[in-house]
């Protein structure tokens, strides 16, 4: 029980995908402009991510291990996502028409947010069992709409803030971003597994 | 069959299998989630004047709101004005744009068509050009205009062969005075909403 707590732990805040790892930094600095945009994106990424870990567990453990196959994990996984970020879209499309245009193309392109492949290989890497995967999944895309939330919250203000003119847009956006990383490296040391 | 040849099969038969297994479930997802039309088309359609007078290039505002959906700009229609163009921006998420002049002013005030009748020749060419039908009239016989029913877009001034037709401003007084409901969400003809209203400010 605590070493589940602890991989949520660890996957939220001290080895927190974006931040510290930098890993689906396209999303992170495209859909953060407004809170709502950010919170769809987190929720159907936290899906995405969820679903796409078990999928790809599941594919590697039952098919590619048997079948002595696991160099063909890359290739397995990134159908695994293609078809799992390909059923959500419809499903977003058919439940809300808005969140769905205003996520726009990055909805497609969660397929290639890395931190999706990248939390399906490390799963492999680290020997996780079915529970640990999902929870691995599952706290990677928290931390995930954690960071997304705080960043989008932040550039929400900076947008009213008084930012000298060298700074303002994409470039105060990366600073902010470089603060909110040193920030999340604070958590260094908290848990180690 | 040597077993370098037989990997290679497995290999593939296998990615087969998968985007076989795939195929379907995508397509299982297509059909549970399909889409009739396009939700969004309905809401902006909501928001527009409605008063199919094709100022903005389109034969009418359905076609204009499919326009909008497919990422056309949203500053073509002056009957609505900056009020619509703001409402619609607030929808879709983009920054509102001052109204599009190429199109037509917005008119300060609303206007309703009227028809001198002793003038009228019965010629029913403007009960052709009323994309409303608020034109009420026949061959040979004498037109008038339903007030309730007019949206003042004045396409029927510019057919009418002897020039009989007004555009009046609607001033407000105690006769066409009515309360300003919040938007009731219920689908009325012009006609209806006024009485409808009418009756809820009693």
């Amino acid at each position: 029980m605590t070493d589940y707590l602890l991989i949520l732990v660890s996957t939220i805040l001290v080895n927190n995908f974006v931040l510290v790892q930098f890993l689906g930094l396209c999303p992170f600095m495209g859909v953060s402009n407004k809170l709502e945009t950010a919170i769809g994106m987190g929720a159907a990424t936290t899906f995405v991510l969820t679903l796409a870990s078990v999928c790809s567990y599941l594919v590697y453990t039952y098919l590619l291990i048997p079948l002595d196959l696991a160099y063909l994990k890359t290739i397995s996984f990134i159908m695994v996502i293609a078809v799992v970020v390909g059923f959500t879209e419809m499903a977003i499309r058919k439940t809300s028409p808005l969140l769905y245009r205003v996520l726009g193309i990055f909805l497609p392109l969660i397929t290639t947010n890395c931190a999706v492949l990248g939390v399906a290989l490390l799963n492999i890497k680290r020997d996780n069992s079915l529970v640990e995967s999902i929870l691995y999944g599952f706290g990677a895309a928290v931390g995930f709409s954690l960071v997304m939330v705080l960043f989008a919250a932040l550039r929400e203000r900076v947008a009213v803030a008084d930012v000298p003119k060298p700074f303002q847009g994409s470039a105060i956006a990366m600073l902010t971003a470089g603060l909110m990383s040193l920030a999340f490296l604070g958590f260094t040391g908290l848990v180690s597994i | 069959m040597s077993a370098a040849l037989w990997t290679i099969v497995i290999a593939v038969g296998l990615l087969a299998v998968l985007a076989v297994i795939f195929g379907a479930v995508l397509g299982f997802a297509a059909i549970r989630f399909k889409v009739e039309g396009n939700p969004i088309v309905d809401q902006i359609n909501n928001l527009l004047p409605q008063t199919q007078c094709g100022q903005c290039g389109y034969p009418g505002c359905k076609p204009y709101a499919e326009a909008i959906a497919g990422g056309e700009k949203i500053n073509k229609c002056p009957p609505g004005g900056e009020g619509t163009i703001q409402s619609l921006a607030d929808l879709l998420g983009v920054e509102p744009e001052p109204l599009d002049a190429e199109h037509g002013a917005e008119k300060a005030v609303p206007t309703v068509a009227f028809i001198r009748e002793d003038e009228c020749i019965g010629c029913t060419k403007c009960i052709q050009a009323c994309p409303v039908d608020a034109i009420l009239g026949a061959a040979k016989q004498m037109h008038t205009v339903i007030a309730d029913e007019c949206t003042g877009c004045d396409l029927c001034v510019e057919p009418c062969p002897v020039d009989c037709i007004d555009m009046i401003p609607v001033s407000v007084d105690k006769s066409n005075w009515y309360w300003q409901a919040p938007t009731s969400g219920v689908e009325l003809i012009a006609t209806d909403r006024h009485h409808h209203l009418a009756g809820d400010a009693a």
